[in-house]
C-alpha cells in the first residue's frame, strides 16, 4: 500500500518538475510557436543564479527565495536579449530558429564552463528543506514538496495573469489572431517581447528550483529540454491547462512504470505511449480553436 | 580556459579534421601500395618524427559534453606531468609537445580524433579517454594504426590490447577488494545501482558472480540512462529492498541527483552505506559534502595519502591550477601514465611502438599512490586498493588498504567464481 502511495507522490513530484521546466516553454513555444532550443540554457542560467546568489548572501535559508526572484529576471533578461537580437528576425522560419537557438544554447553552455568551470558546483539546500516528511508511510523529501508547491503557485499566478490583466488579454489576443490583434491597436512587437520575457523568466525559476534536487552544471538544461518539449506537445499548443495535465500524467505514469520495470525501460514505454497518443490526437490534449485563417 | 573556448567551434570545425583524416587515410593507403610488401602485413608505417628536439604526444579528453566535468581534470594532470618532465630535461633529450583534442563525450569523436592524432599529427603516444565506450571506440583505431594509448581510468576489465596501457584499476584492484571489504564487515545483501552502459553492466555481472559464490544476496539491480536526473523511484526501491549496502556504479552528474535524493529521503550511511566506484574528490564538491559524508568509495588513490610523492604531486597541481582544486584517482593515474611512458621510452631508448611494447614489462614509477609496475603481458599496472570514507571536509580518507600493490588480473583468471565471465 505504501508503495502505491509513495509512487503517487513521486509521480506528482516528477510531474511538478516537468511542469516547471515546461511552463515557460508553453508560452514561448506553445503560444508564440518559437522552437527555442536555448530554453534549457535559461534553466541553466537560473541554476547558476542560485549559486551566485548563495555565494553573495552565504546563508542558504533566505538565498533560495531571493534566487527565485533574481532567477526570474536573469532568465527573462536573457530571453528578451535573444528575442530582440535573433528570434524576432525569423518568426516565420521555424527551422532557422531551431538551428540558431541551438547554437546559442551551445555558446551559453560553453560560457558557463568558462565562467564557473566544468565540474558541477554545489548549491546548498536551506536547512528548513532538509530531510523528508512521512506521508501515509511514504517518505517524501521536503525539497520535492517545495517544488510541487512552487509549480502550483507559478501556474496559478500565470493563468490569473493571462486571464485577468490587460497584458494577459493582449498576449492571448496576439496568440489567437495576430493580424486582428494588430488592427485593434495592440503592438504585437511589445506583446511578443513580454511573452518571451515571462516564458524565459519561468525557465530561470525552474533552474533555481532544480538546484534543490539535481546538479548545477553546464549541461543541466539539456536534461530537461526534451521532456519540456514533450509536455508542451502532449498538452497541446497554446494552453496552460494542457501542459499541467500532461506534466502530471507523464510524471505519474513514469513513476509507476519505473517502479515495476527499470528506469531505461520506463523511458522507452513512456515514449511509445506518447507516440501512440500523438497518432490519435496530433493536436495534443487541448487545442486553441480560432477562426483565424492561418 | 583558451582550450575550452575552441571547443565551441569544434562541432562546426569537425568536418575539417575528419576530411583531413580521410585524405591522410587515402594517401597512406596509396603509399603503402606503392611501397614494399611488408606494409601489406597490416602495420602501417609510423610517421612519428624523432629527428627534432621535440617529441609530440596527444592528449585526448572530453572538454565539452556531459563528461567534461571529469575529463578536463585529466587533461590538466597530463599537462602537469609533461611540464615537470620538460623542466627536468625531457625524454631521451627531447621536450614533449602536447597536441590537445576534444573527444566531446562522444565515442565516435574519440575514434575520429585518435585517428587524426596518429595519422596527421604523428604523435608518439596518446593519453586520455574516460568512459569505456570511448576506449572501445578508440581500440580498433590504435590497433589498426599500431600506435599507443595510455588509458587512465578504472574500468570493468575483461580486455587487453598490445596497443593500450591501462594505468587505472581493473576490477581485481578495485571492485573485488571493495566486495571483500564489505563481506568482512558482515554485509549479507547488496542493491546495485548504475548508469546504463558498458562499465556498470559488466561490473555488476562480476559483482553478481562474486555474490553468488560468497553467499551475498542481490536484492535489486537498477540502471538509469546516462545523465538521468530523477532518482526518487530508485531510492524508493532501495528503501523497500532494505539491503545491507548499495553498490553504486553511476557516472557523472547523475550522482548528484542520486545522493541528494538518498539523503533527503532519510537514508543514512550508518544504516545503508553506499559504496561508489566513480566518485572522486572532484565529484564530492559538486554533490555537496553534506549530502554524501560518511559514504564509502573504492579507489587506488586519494588526495589525503601521506607520502612524499603525493605531497609533491598535490602541491604542484594546486600551484598550477589553484589551491581549491582537489586531486583524484583518475588524475593521478593520468599523471602516472605520462611518467610510465617516459620511463619505458628511456628503458627502450626509443619512441617506436614496438620497442616500447617490448621494454614495458617491469617498468616502475614511484607514483603518488605508491610504487606501480607495468605488467608486460596484459599492459595493466600493479596498484594498491584503498577503501575510503568521505568526510564533511569534502576529502576522502583511507579506512582500509590492501597493504601492497595487487597484480592486475583483467580476466579474473585467478578467481574460480569468475570462470564463466571471461567467455561471455
Amino acid at each position: 500500500m505504501d508503495v502505491v502511495i509513495g509512487q503517487l507522490f513521486t509521480g506528482l513530484s516528477i510531474g511538478s518538475i516537468l511542469l516547471l521546466a515546461a511552463l515557460g516553454l508553453s508560452l514561448t513555444f506553445g503560444q508564440m510557436g518559437v522552437i527555442n532550443m536555448a530554453h534549457g540554457e535559461f534553466i541553466m542560467a537560473g541554476s547558476y543564479t542560485a549559486y551566485v546568489v548563495q555565494q553573495v548572501f552565504s546563508t542558504a535559508g533566505s538565498s533560495l527565495l531571493i534566487s527565485l526572484l533574481v532567477g526570474f529576471f536573469v532568465g527573462g533578461a536573457m530571453g528578451v536579449l535573444l528575442e530582440v537580437t535573433l528570434v524576432q528576425r525569423m518568426y516565420h522560419r521555424p527551422l532557422d530558429t531551431l538551428l540558431v537557438t541551438f547554437g546559442v544554447g551551445l555558446i551559453l553552455q560553453q560560457l558557463a564552463r568558462d565562467i564557473f568551470g566544468a565540474p558541477a558546483v554545489n548549491v546548498v539546500a536551506p536547512e528548513w528543506l532538509s530531510g523528508g516528511v512521512d506521508i501515509l508511510g511514504a517518505v517524501v523529501p521536503k525539497t520535492r514538496i517545495f517544488i510541487l508547491v512552487l509549480a502550483v503557485v507559478c501556474v496559478a499566478v500565470l493563468s490569473v495573469a493571462l486571464k485577468t490583466t490587460p497584458m494577459g488579454r493582449r498576449i492571448r489576443a496576439v496568440v489567437q489572431n495576430r493580424d486582428l490583434a494588430e488592427t485593434s491597436g495592440i503592438s504585437s512587437r511589445r506583446t511578443d517581447i513580454t511573452t518571451f520575457f515571462i516564458g524565459s523568466g519561468l525557465a530561470g525559476i525552474a533552474g533555481v528550483a532544480l538546484t534543490l534536487i539535481g546538479s548545477t552544471s553546464s549541461t543541466v538544461g539539456q536534461y530537461y529540454l526534451i521532456d519540456a518539449f514533450l509536455v508542451v506537445v502532449v498538452g497541446g499548443l497554446g494552453q496552460i491547462k494542457g501542459a499541467v495535465i500532461a506534466a502530471f500524467a507523464l510524471g505519474i505514469l513514469n513513476s509507476y512504470i519505473e517502479y515495476s520495470t527499470t528506469a531505461s525501460i520506463a523511458k522507452v514505454i513512456l515514449f511509445v505511449i506518447i507516440v501512440v497518443f500523438l497518432q490519435v490526437r496530433p493536436q495534443g490534449l487541448f487545442a486553441v480553436k480560432t477562426r483565424s485563417l492561418v | 580556459m583558451s582550450v575550452s573556448r575552441r571547443t565551441t567551434i569544434s562541432k562546426r570545425a569537425l568536418v575539417a579534421p575528419a576530411a583531413l583524416a580521410a585524405v591522410g587515410l587515402v594517401l597512406s593507403a596509396c603509399g603503402s601500395k606503392a611501397g614494399d610488401e611488408t606494409a601489406a602485413s597490416g602495420t602501417t608505417e609510423s610517421c612519428v618524427n624523432t629527428s627534432g628536439d621535440t617529441i609530440k604526444v596527444g592528449s585526448l579528453n572530453s572538454l565539452s559534453g556531459t563528461m567534461a566535468i571529469s575529463e578536463v581534470t585529466v587533461r590538466d594532470s597530463i599537462a602537469l606531468a609533461v611540464e615537470e618532465i620538460n623542466n627536468s630535461g625531457g625524454v631521451l633529450g627531447k621536450k614533449i609537445e602536447i597536441v590537445a583534442e576534444d573527444g566531446a563525450s562522444e565515442p565516435t569523436v574519440f575514434a575520429e580524433k585518435a585517428e587524426k592524432l596518429i595519422s596527421s599529427d604523428c604523435v608518439a603516444a596518446v593519453f586520455g579517454g574516460w568512459t569505456s565506450s570511448s576506449r572501445k571506440a578508440m581500440l580498433p583505431v590504435f590497433e589498426d594504426k599500431n600506435s599507443l594509448l595510455y588509458y587512465p581510468v578504472q574500468y570493468e576489465g575483461l580486455e587487453d590490447s598490445k596497443n593500450i596501457f591501462y594505468t587505472g584499476a581493473t576490477t581485481n584492484q578495485q571492485i573485488i577488494p571493495a566486495l571483500d571489504y564489505l563481506k568482512e564487515k558482515g554485509v549479507k545483501s547488496l542493491y546495485l545501482v548504475g548508469s546504463d552502459y558498458v562499465f556498470p553492466q559488466t561490473a555488476n555481472r562480476e559483482i553478481k558472480a562474486y555474490a553468488a559464490a560468497n553467499g551475498i544476496e542481490i536484492k535489486g539491480e537498477d540502471y538509469t540512462p546516462l545523465g538521468s536526473t530523477d532518482f526518487s523511484t530508485i531510492v524508493n526501491k532501495v528503501r523497500s529492498a532494505d539491503a545491507d549496502a548499495v553498490f553504486n556504479t553511476l557516472n557523472g552528474d547523475s550522482n548528484v541527483a542520486f545522493f541528494r535524493e538518498y539523503t533527503n529521503a532519510g537514508l543514512k550511511a550508518a544504516d545503508m552505506p553506499v559504496v561508489s566506484v566513480s566518485i572522486a574528490e572532484e565529484e564530492v564538491a559538486g554533490i555537496g559534502a553534506q549530502n554524501i559524508a560518511g559514504q564509502l568509495t573504492a579507489w587506488n588513490y586519494y588526495q589525503t595519502i601521506d607520502s612524499p610523492e603525493n605531497k609533491k604531486f598535490v602541491d604542484a597541481y594546486k600551484a598550477k591550477y589553484g589551491a581549491t582544486k582537489p586531486t583524484s584517482d583518475p588524475m593521478e593515474a593520468a599523471y602516472t601514465s605520462v611518467y610510465l611512458w617516459k620511463n619505458t621510452a628511456e628503458k627502450a631508448n626509443s619512441f617506436a611502438v614496438e620497442d616500447i611494447q617490448n621494454a614495458s614489462d617491469g617498468v616502475t614509477f614511484n607514483a603518488p599512490e605508491g610504487l606501480v609496475t607495468i605488467d608486460g603481458d596484459n599492459h595493466h599496472i600493479t596498484k594498491t586498493a584503498r577503501i575510503g570514507e568521505i568526510r564533511p571536509d569534502g576529502l576522502i580518507y583511507t579506512v582500509w588498504d590492501s597493504g601492497s600493490p595487487i597484480e592486475p588480473d583483467p580476466y579474473l583468471t585467478s578467481y574460480s567464481w569468475a570462470e564463466s565471465l571471461a567467455s561471455k
